[in-house]
């Protein structure tokens, strides 16, 4: 008999779990569920750090773990536990159905057994040893921040490397079988430089997906060039000053004011949570006539592509707004059995402790026609956004993000760097401002924090400008 | 297996594998919260988790580490295993060992741990707080983040030398926040959260009470001027700027190149002399409260600034040694140990003749900015070069009425603020993350879109 054959009362990666995970979801069913859900995981993540010249951490961690959620009606249970056993499993499924207060077994759902295995793994077994091992890694930061040590200003260099190996198995009532391997690496650059008083940081971050290779592949001496000239550009920067302006702001990471602003009022949770200005507009204008923005998670190697969902399903193109027109909103099972909005391939999570919500993945606007010098030419008084920091979105849509590298626009020409500036407003009221996209879309990775822990992303877009929108500052 | 079992095994398998040196930090977990969505429940979950880090010494006395959910026997030798090879990488240039007083005494309080009231209890409870938020005022409509947790918990840390040190608490968290909206206006949201031990400790209707009046505060709103204004900030927002630099009272920080201060930095002028800043991760009212730090270092109250001078740095165990002096329990167990505060408690210090006893956020007639509430601190806060922009809820306070302000940002400079403070109120309010009075600050520029 193979090894994969042998019944077992515990979860084995690798092997077939096929009798072990429908004893488990026919028991959920039988006690009265409408619908089982079973995501297991085991992980196998690495991080290495480097400061200065020297290899300052390297964490290991690996993990192991399930989150079994049952709906009746629109209401759902979720139990996670470390517990892979059969009786683990049993046992969680008991508590979700005693916490959903589920008494009434006569009216059974019917559960036909599991499909035919999906098994999106098999040619991602052999990852594990294609990553590059920590000596190489640590060899490579190395490297790397030394080539950020360009004169005496800089005066803090960081290289860091993380990367999460995440093996699932998915099964559900709907007869949704399935395994996959996730393989996502992420390398970053940090300076800080100080002059006196004046002091600036630059970073930047990379990051794929299913590509063992990739890391090796990256161009530090590119990367560490890029982010020494934003710091030295920064350092002497005075502040901004505040008002309302026209900005451009620069394609890549540029995306994520989209993906903040725009892009989570379009998950079903918002639709759901009665939280997005967005909910009654289906196939109403939104945006400028300009604006295309799409969510997939299918670029091959882009941080938030996906073989297949946390739920099981392979991953759709979805265009949720076409020339400022809304066509779509991001939906997971949840948020199609609440809001009738048909699953897209988006219910994602951080790791088994959370059940799945409607996330983006790879989230963009479209490329135009426009140069980037047509987008600033076009300006006599505003702000060029080259590089972006974080922001965030308050629960009404408004939404605030650091400009981390920003240059004034004097009569259609760059000039002047500043900082301290924040861009502020409503997605409601910025998008159809966005008047002319530039032909340079490119993507960025990212890490998404939201009602499902944080995820891997990507932002996009090209030069975009913006007619006018607050900018905070001194 | 509880925890000295855990320990058992630890020492067991690192015996078998040749390691002399290790310590272990975990902790243990049972959650269960509930979310509602107009009367009906929405999603309950519960939680089980558990998480080991062990650190193990090698031959050259480097430190390797690993992170696990997995306690069984295997588990906890691989955990050992991958550690060790971890350990060939480990930092030659600041070695990391034992805290010394990883055995000390440490302050043994009344846990106050409660007994679970379970799932079905919380949906009630939850679902009558909802329905008590929706009925205080018309023009709530909903309440699109609710929340009502507890957790059950364990932290354990012990090392190869005979240290074993564990604890374990209960912690509940109710967090309400409404939206409201009116005709012909933009909809506003704003909320509260309250913890405490257990369930039956949460002030439920404070909770309600205060979500309904700070949403309904929002609802006459107006744009600000772009403009410096005197500014008052709440406990809750001044604590958290405190906290947002406080790179500035880290050693690890200082090491790092990544703080305002260096190593030299004792005893400078950071702010007016009016103020006094502690961590007091014991204090009475901190619910979170731990009685050792990831190394095992006992917690204690530490003065960080004392009448406006910086006065005690926080530390780990190797950053205490390099500084030539003692941990101060604010040690999170990692391959690189981080260092963090505990609970900020912020007061008005004896030199405080000079301050402008006028400025009382409640009875002042003249013209300020309060501020509630800061947000995006992640994104506003350039901890390394002293700077902020960051989104506030706050209201403008202006010939006698009060406005809620929309979308408007603050900006300044961690020195200025601090050493322009130009009045501490004398009530202390007890916050999630710490204990501080109303601080009032001069000039600081706030932008709008008026």
């Amino acid at each position: 008999m193979l090894s994969s054959q042998i019944k077992s009362n515990e979860i084995i990666f690798g092997s077939c779990n096929k009798d072990l995970l429908e004893e488990v979801i026919f028991y959920g069913m039988g006690l009265g569920a409408d619908f089982v859900e079973i995501f297991i995981e085991n992980t196998d993540n690495s991080s290495v750090l480097a400061e200065e010249d020297f290899i300052t951490s390297v964490s290991p961690s690996f993990g192991r773990g399930a989150g079994i959620r049952i709906f009746k009606d629109k209401k759902d249970g979720f139990v996670s536990t470390n517990d892979l056993t059969k009786n683990g499993l049993m046992r969680s499924v008991s508590q979700a159905i005693e916490m959903l207060d589920i008494t009434d077994n006569k009216k059974i759902e019917v559960f036909n057994g599991l499909d035919k295995h999906r098994d999106y793994s098999l040619s991602k077994k052999k990852w594990i040893n294609e990553v590059p091992s920590i000596h190489e890694i640590s060899e490579k930061l190395l490297v790397s921040t030394k080539s950020l040590k360009k004169n005496n200003k800089i005066i803090t260099r960081k290289g860091s490397y993380s990367r999460n190996l995440q093996e699932v198995i998915i099964a559900s009532s709907d007869g949704t079988y399935v395994s996959d391997i996730r393989l996502h690496q992420t390398v970053g650059l940090n300076v800080i430089a100080s002059d006196a008083q004046y002091r600036s940081s630059g970073s930047r971050r990379f990051g794929s997906s299913g590509m063992p290779h990739e890391f090796r592949l990256w161009d530090h001496e590119k990367a560490a060039n890029d982010v020494f000239e934003s710091s030295m550009n920064m350092l002497y920067a005075d502040y901004v000053d505040a008002g309302q302006m026209p900005v451009v702001l620069a394609n890549k990471f540029g995306g994520v004011i989209f993906h903040e602003a725009c892009g989570h009022l379009l998950e079903t949770t918002q639709i759901e949570r009665g939280t997005t200005p967005f909910e009654n507009k289906l196939n109403e204008k939104i945006a400028h006539e300009s604006v295309t923005a799409i969510d997939e998670g299918i670029s091959e190697g882009s941080f938030g592509s996906l073989s297949v969902d946390d739920e099981g399903m392979e991953p759709e193109k979805s265009v949720l707004i076409k020339d400022g027109i809304l066509k779509k909103f991001i939906s997971d099972r949840a948020g199609e059995l609440r809001t009738g909005h048909k699953r897209t391939g988006s219910g994602r999570r951080q790791n088994y402790s959370f059940a799945a919500a409607s996330r983006m993945r790879n989230t963009y606007i479209a490329k135009g026609e426009h140069s980037k010098e047509d987008l600033i030419n076009s300006i006599s008084d505003g702000l060029y956004c080259k590089s972006m920091g974080g922001g965030s979105v308050g629960a009404t849509g408004q939404f605030n993000f650091a400009v981390e590298e920003g240059y004034l626009i004097k009569n259609g020409k760059l000039t002047n760097p500043v900082k301290g500036a924040t861009l502020i407003g409503e997605a409601k009221e910025v998008m159809p401002k966005i008047s002319m996209c530039g032909n340079d879309l490119e993507l960025a990775p990212g890490f998404c924090g939201s009602i499902s822990g944080s995820v891997n992303v990507t932002v996009g877009q090209p030069h975009i400008k913006v007619d006018s929108i607050t900018v905070g500052g001194r | 297996m509880n925890s000295k079992e855990i320990t058992i095994q630890i020492s067991e398998a690192a015996d078998s594998l040749n390691l002399k040196k290790w310590d272990y930090g975990a902790s243990f977990s049972n959650d269960y919260s509930v979310q509602v969505d107009k009367g009906e429940a929405k999603q309950l979950k519960a939680s089980q988790k558990q998480i080991l880090t062990i650190r193990v010494w090698n031959e050259s006395n480097l430190v390797g580490i690993t992170t696990t959910s997995d306690i069984s026997e295997s588990g906890i030798k691989k955990a050992l295993n991958q550690a060790n090879i971890a350990s060939d990488f480990g930092n030659k240039n600041e070695r990391t060992e034992f805290s010394p007083l990883a055995k000390d005494p440490i302050e043994v309080k009344d846990s106050k741990k409660r007994n679970p009231v379970g799932i079905k209890k919380l949906l009630t409870l939850l679902r009558e707080a909802e329905v008590k938020l929706l009925k205080s005022h018309e023009s709530i409509k909903s309440v699109p983040y609710n929340g009502l947790s507890e957790s059950f918990y364990e932290r354990v840390y012990a090392n190869s030398d005979g240290a074993f040190r564990s604890y374990s608490k209960s912690q509940a968290v109710l967090y309400l926040y409404a939206r409201a909206a009116e005709k012909n206006k933009k909809p506003r949201s704003s909320g509260s959260v309250k913890l405490g031990y257990g369930v039956e400790d949460i002030d439920i209707e404070s909770c309600i009470k205060d979500a309904s009046n700070k949403t309904i505060s929002h609802l006459n709103y107006s744009s600000i001027k772009t403009d410096k204004y005197l500014i008052c900030f709440s406990p809750e927002s001044f604590l958290t700027i405190i906290n947002a630099f406080s790179s500035m009272f880290n050693a690890r920080s200082i090491l790092d190149g990544v703080s305002l201060s260096n190593k030299n930095s004792i005893g400078e002028k950071l702010s007016t002399e009016a103020l006094n800043i502690y961590d007091d991760g014991l204090h009475e009212k901190n619910i979170s409260s731990s009685p050792f730090d990831g190394e095992g270092t006992p917690t204690k109250r530490l003065c960080l600034i004392n009448k406006g001078r910086l006065e005690n740095f926080i530390h780990s165990e190797s950053t205490a040694r390099i500084f030539k002096t003692i941990p101060t329990g604010h040690a999170g167990l990692g391959s690189k140990v981080s260092v963090s505060p505990d609970w900020i408690v912020v007061e008005k210090s004896e030199e405080n003749s000079y301050l402008k006893t006028s400025l009382d956020h409640s009875t002042f007639e003249g013209e300020f900015v309060y501020i509630e509430e800061l947000n995006a601190i992640h994104a506003g806060v350039r901890a390394s070069q002293g700077s902020f922009s960051l989104p506030f809820d706050g209201w403008l306070y202006k010939n006698g009425k009060k406005i809620s302000i929309e979308s408007a940002t603050v900006a300044g400079d961690i020195k200025y603020l601090l050493k322009n403070i130009v009045n501490i109120e004398s009530n202390q309010e007890v916050t999630t993350s710490g204990i501080s009075p109303h601080i009032w600050v001069d000039e600081l520029s706030i932008t709008g879109d008026a």
